[in-house]
This record gives C-alpha cells, sequence and structure tokens, in this order.
C-alpha cells in the first residue's frame, strides 16, 4: 500500500505538532506549514492526499492559500479549519471547492469520519479517472484507414468538427463507412464518455421508427405493454446518430425538427415533456439539396442539420486506399479466423486494384472476408477473391476512360497469367518492357 | 533483555484493579512491568477554559518521572485529556518513543451516564493502555477491527476490538526486534 501524505497548514504549533502526532499514529506521512507561503512550499514536496488547512492566519490567508494550492495540484482535497467565528468564510471556501471544513476543537469521531471520507472520494476519483481511460481505449473505434488525399481530407475534419457540438450531414454512397465517420467524431468529441445511439431511419417503418425514436408510455398503443426510452432519450449526454436521415417521411421530419429546435419532446402516449441533451450526427447517400428541391425534404430540417457537412468519397475515387484497406482486413480476419494468412499476393493486390468497387468499402471488406475464409495461404490468393464473377455481374454501368479500361485489362491478363510478365505481354501483343512502363503508371504489382 | 515498562498512576494512589490490569498488559507484552504511584503535578497541564488537561503536557511532565532512559513509561490519568483541535483524547503516545499517558475519565461507564462497572473499566483500561504501548513501540494505527491498534474514537469502538495484537503487527514488532 502506499504512504498516505497529509499536510497541515496553520499558525499554532500547538495545533501543528498534535495533529501531526496524531496522523502519525495513523500512518500517514506528515508535513507541517506555519502560513501560506511555507504550504507552497511544501506543495513541492507533495501531492498530498489531503490538505488541511487553517483559514486565519497571518500574512497569507486561508481562501488565498487555498487558490494557490489548486493551481500547483488541481485534484487536491482539501479540508478547512476554522472557528465557530468564521463558518462564514468557511461556507466561501467550500464554494472554492474545498471537500469540507470542522470547526476547532472537533470531535475525534467527526475527524476520523471526515478523513477517511476524504481519502475514500479522492479514491474513487482517481479510480474514475482510471476507468475512463481505460473506457476510452475499449471503446477505441476501428480506424479509418485511409493514405489518399481526400481522405486525409476527411480525417481533418473529422478532427474539426468533434471539438464542436453543431450537427453534422455525413455524405457517401453506400458502403463508404459513413457510420465510421460518425463514431470516430463521437470518439473524439467531450461527448465521447456518454453512447452514441445509432438508428437507421431507412430500414425502419414509420409507425415504429417513431416509437424507436421518441419512446413511448404503457398503453400508449396495442402491444406496448410496458414504458419503453426511446432512442432520442438515451442519447441523453451523448450523440444520436441517424442513418438515412433522407429516407425519413414528413411527418417524422416534422417531430424531429420539434426536437432539434427545443431539445425536449415527450414518450408516444405521454404528457410529461423530456430533455435530451445529444449532438446529431445524420448520414445519407442521397442529394438532400435535390431533396429539398423537390419538396421531399424539409428545408428547415434541412438547414437544422446540415450546419457541417463531410462528404466521403467512394473507393474508387481514391484506389490509393485499395491495398492499405486490404492489408488491414487481411490482418482483422486472420486474427478473428486464426488463419495464418498475413499478407496479399501480387495477383490478388492487382486484381483488387482492378475492380471498380460499386460497394465500396463495405464491398471490399466482405470480398477480403471471403477469401480469408476459403484461403490457405500464406498469402491472400487472386482465385479466392470473387471479383470477376461480380464485376460480370454487374457489367460496366459508367462510361469509363479508355486508360481505366487498359489498366483493368492488363491486371486480368496479369492475374490470368499467374503474374508471369513474358506470358501477359504475349496475351497482350506488347513487348515486355511496355508491360512494365503500364504496370508503373497503373501502380500494378505482379 | 526486553525494555522494561513502567505504569504510572499519576494524581491519586494505586487503583485497586492495578493488578488485573497489569496483568492484561502482560498477556499482550513479555516485557517486565512494574506499576508505581507517580507524583506528578497536573495542574501546569490544566487549562481553565477547556476545563482539561493538555496531553501533551502531562506527557511531558510525565516522563520526568521515567525511572531509566532505557525504559518506557505508561501514564495513567483519571483527568480528561485533550490536544488542540481535538475535543478529547482517551490518550495520547510519542511513537515509537520512551512515553505515552492514558485517560480513565471516559471510560468509566459512569461517564455515559452508567452504572459503576469496574470490569468494563479494566477491560477497556487494559485496550488503550497495549494501544498507547503500541505507539510507543513503533505501531501505527491498523485496519483490521479486531487488532487493539484499530483506531477508536469513541468508547464502543474501544469495546468492539480485541485486546490484542493481530499477526499484521505482531511481525511489524518482531521486525523492530521485539522479543
Amino acid at each position: 500500500m502506499t504512504e498516505r501524505c497529509i499536510l497541515i497548514v496553520d499558525d499554532e504549533l500547538s495545533v501543528r505538532s498534535s495533529l501531526e502526532e496524531w496522523f502519525r499514529e495513523d500512518g500517514f506521512r506528515v508535513e507541517t506549514a506555519e502560513d501560506g507561503q511555507a504550504a507552497l512550499r511544501a506543495m513541492d514536496r507533495g501531492p498530498f492526499d489531503i490538505i488541511l488547512l487553517d483559514l486565519k492566519m497571518p500574512g497569507m490567508d486561508g481562501i488565498t492559500v487555498q487558490k494557490r494550492v489548486r493551481e500547483i495540484d488541481p485534484a487536491a482535497t482539501i479540508i478547512i479549519l476554522t472557528a465557530y467565528a468564521s463558518v462564514q468564510t468557511a461556507v466561501e471556501a467550500l464554494k472554492l471547492g474545498a471537500f469540507d471544513y470542522v470547526t476547532k476543537p472537533v470531535d475525534p469521531d467527526d475527524l476520523s469520519n471526515l478523513v477517511r471520507n476524504a481519502l475514500q472520494t479522492r479514491a474513487l476519483a482517481e479510480e474514475n479517472v482510471r476507468l475512463k481511460e481505460k473506457v476510452s481505449e475499449l471503446a477505441a473505434i476501428a480506424p479509418i484507414v485511409g493514405v489518399s488525399a481526400r481522405m486525409e481530407h476527411v480525417l481533418e475534419m473529422i478532427r474539426t468538427v468533434a471539438e464542436t457540438d453543431s450537427s453534422v450531414v455525413i455524405r457517401g454512397e453506400s458502403g463508404t463507412g459513413k457510420e465510421l465517420v460518425a463514431r470516430a467524431i463521437h470518439a473524439q468529441s467531450r461527448r465521447r464518455y456518454f453512447p452514441l445511439v445509432a438508428v437507421n431511419s431507412g430500414s425502419i417503418p414509420e409507425s415504429l421508427l417513431e416509437s424507436e425514436l421518441f419512446g413511448h408510455e404503457k398503453g400508449a398503443y396495442t402491444g406496448a405493454q410496458y414504458r419503453r426510452k426511446g432512442k432520442i432519450e438515451l442519447a441523453n449526454g451523448g450523440t444520436l446518430f441517424l442513418d438515412e436521415i433522407g429516407d425519413i417521411t414528413p411527418k417524422m421530419q416534422i417531430g424531429l425538427l420539434r426536437v432539434l429546435e427545443t431539445h425536449r419532446f415527450t414518450r408516444l402516449g405521454g404528457n410529461q415533456e423530456i430533455a435530451s441533451d445529444f449532438r446529431l450526427i445524420c448520414a445519407t447517400h442521397k442529394n438532400l439539396e435535390k431533396l429539398v428541391e423537390e419538396e421531399v425534404f424539409r428545408e428547415d430540417l434541412f438547414y437544422r442539420i446540415n450546419v457541417f457537412s463531410i462528404q466521403v468519397p467512394p473507393l474508387r475515387e481514391r484506389p490509393e486506399d485499395i491495398l492499405p484497406l486490404s492489408r488491414f482486413f487481411v490482418e482483422k480476419y486472420a486474427r478473428a479466423m486464426g488463419k495464418p494468412i498475413r499478407a496479399v499476393s501480387p495477383e490478388a493486390e492487382a486484381a483488387l486494384l482492378a475492380h471498380r468497387w460499386p460497394g465500396n468499402v463495405r464491398e471490399l471488406e466482405n470480398a477480403i472476408e471471403r477469401a480469408m475464409v476459403v484461403g490457405k495461404g500464406p498469402a491472400l490468393d487472386a482465385r479466392d477473391l470473387p471479383l470477376a464473377a461480380q464485376s460480370d455481374a454487374a457489367g460496366e454501368p459508367q462510361a469509363r476512360s479508355l486508360a481505366a479500361l487498359e489498366k483493368d485489362h492488363v491486371a486480368r491478363v496479369l492475374r490470368d497469367c499467374s503474374g508471369n510478365v513474358t506470358q501477359a505481354a504475349k496475351v497482350l501483343g506488347i513487348d515486355r518492357a511496355t508491360l512494365y512502363n503500364k504496370l508503373k503508371r497503373y501502380g500494378l504489382r505482379r | 533483555m526486553a525494555v522494561p515498562i513502567h505504569l504510572a498512576y499519576v494524581d491519586g494512589p494505586t487503583p485497586g484493579w492495578s493488578d488485573a490490569l497489569i496483568a492484561g498488559v502482560a498477556d499482550v507484552f513479555p516485557n517486565p512491568i512494574r506499576a508505581f504511584s507517580a507524583p506528578v503535578d497536573l495542574t501546569p497541564c490544566f487549562v481553565p477554559s477547556r476545563q482539561q488537561h493538555h496531553a501533551t503536557l502531562v506527557l511531558a511532565a510525565l516522563l520526568r518521572h521515567r525511572p531509566d532512559a532505557s525504559s518506557k513509561i505508561l501514564g495513567i490519568v483519571p483527568v480528561d485529556l485533550f490536544i488542540p483541535v481535538l475535543t478529547f483524547v482517551f490518550g495520547q503516545a510519542q511513537l515509537d518513543g520512551p512515553g505515552a499517558v492514558v485517560s480513565t475519565y471516559r471510560l468509566r461507564s459512569e461517564f455515559y451516564g452508567l452504572a459503576e462497572d469496574e470490569g468494563v473499566l479494566v477491560e477497556r483500561a487494559i485496550k488503550e493502555c497495549v494501544h498507547e504501548l503500541g505507539h510507543a513501540f513503533g505501531l501505527v494505527h491498523c485496519d483490521f477491527y479486531d487488532c487493539v491498534m484499530h483506531a477508536s474514537s469513541t468508547v464502543d469502538e474501544v469495546d468492539v476490538k480485541g485486546a490484542a495484537f493481530c499477526g499484521h503487527c505482531v511481525s511489524v514488532l518482531e521486525g523492530k526486534g521485539w522479543e
């Protein structure tokens, strides 16, 4: 057990020495100071578990000493010693953060209880800090993997917006990782010790969404046998993440707008207004401005939620992120499945780079997961990736440049030739040097 | 040779329960124990504003009556003791030092409006004497509720704890060369 330390600050020698003896018998390391200046010097020998501070001292008074001590050690547990005549000053000391005060002379039982409570409170506060740090570590979100300039920009925006309490709309195609961005904002915000409550507005019918968001009282509707808290109430102190905000009905839009304006609401079937302090983050794959133009989405709600907007780029617009993401998923599933696959073969890399990824990062993760299931190792092989069939099935929905087509074709032929450049060059009808130049230009590997 | 312990009755003759007290202390301390009546003048230790005796001054006066420099002296006084800041103390000791003092004033049942009970008084006095002597031999308060070194701010707490050292405190004393 670590030694407990106490600092006794009192101008009366008899008080200092008797308390010193008392606390030494209690196993404390005791330091004493006869005035404020000596107390501040003694702080160098701290930190102290408890500081017993006399209010009335010549020179620097106890209140001033308390303020100065707090500047040195903001977590100091200060107990004020005072005479009955100066109780008013003791109250002032309490307002400044003193733990408690005792009037001289104090009953030994009261002093023992006070010291015991102060130590327990301090221990709990320290434990609380440790646990919060631990929770922070454990609740660390899945990292956003990306080396491209566009993802660097997204990460920078996350850092910027996390410090504020503004509403955020995260836009991007399906599978780009919008919820991951929302969780990253929450994890870096001051609300991180409170919950992030996610609701997928698009997947829940309107009748259920209302109950899901606002909760309901017992008997609010058939089947409502118990009172149930809604997601808005559960998000109190934290963040409410509404995915697919572009899909909610006009009626829900009105309800949501009211909550956002007042941060108050009533449960379904209830009369009591409930307050909830939450930060709203929305996500959508739809063009909200267009929905506003079409009068499908309320303009006032749009401006309320669209304080800050983050666009998550599709994977095809940041091909330099494909391989880092692939390696991340390989490691993730190798750990989860206990497989000895730790790398991606050059052929698999070429195939991954050649694919268009219409389903974005989610599709990439699924492809890697499936390849990891069937793969034997030691590296992830192109044959295990379910890409070719998928690309064929998906067709080519958009007009593509010649360079993109050439890149895909070169990667495919190289893969078919198991990375043999001579053979691939022969199939393509070009010489090896030309093929090497193309591989370099398109960032392809053998 | 173990350090001799002198039990000094102050401000009065040796009480009738002295043998019981010595026996109780001797159950814990194997040291040679001698009791005597010490002619200590407590008048200078009395503080009229509090109507109590200053424990530190009593202890200082007592130490002048210590028979030899190598012994421990424990004064037993019938008066109410205090130290500044605190309303009262059951006793006081010099940690790892030569002297200690115990007041029987608040150990008596009469103080709490109950009938006189010498058995209870002796039991409490043994615990407090062993406790203060424990301090004089270098022990600090112990968290174990049954250990005699457990801190007692009320007479109820004195009654609850035992009269002997716990294993931990014994090992600490042995580490200090206690036999």
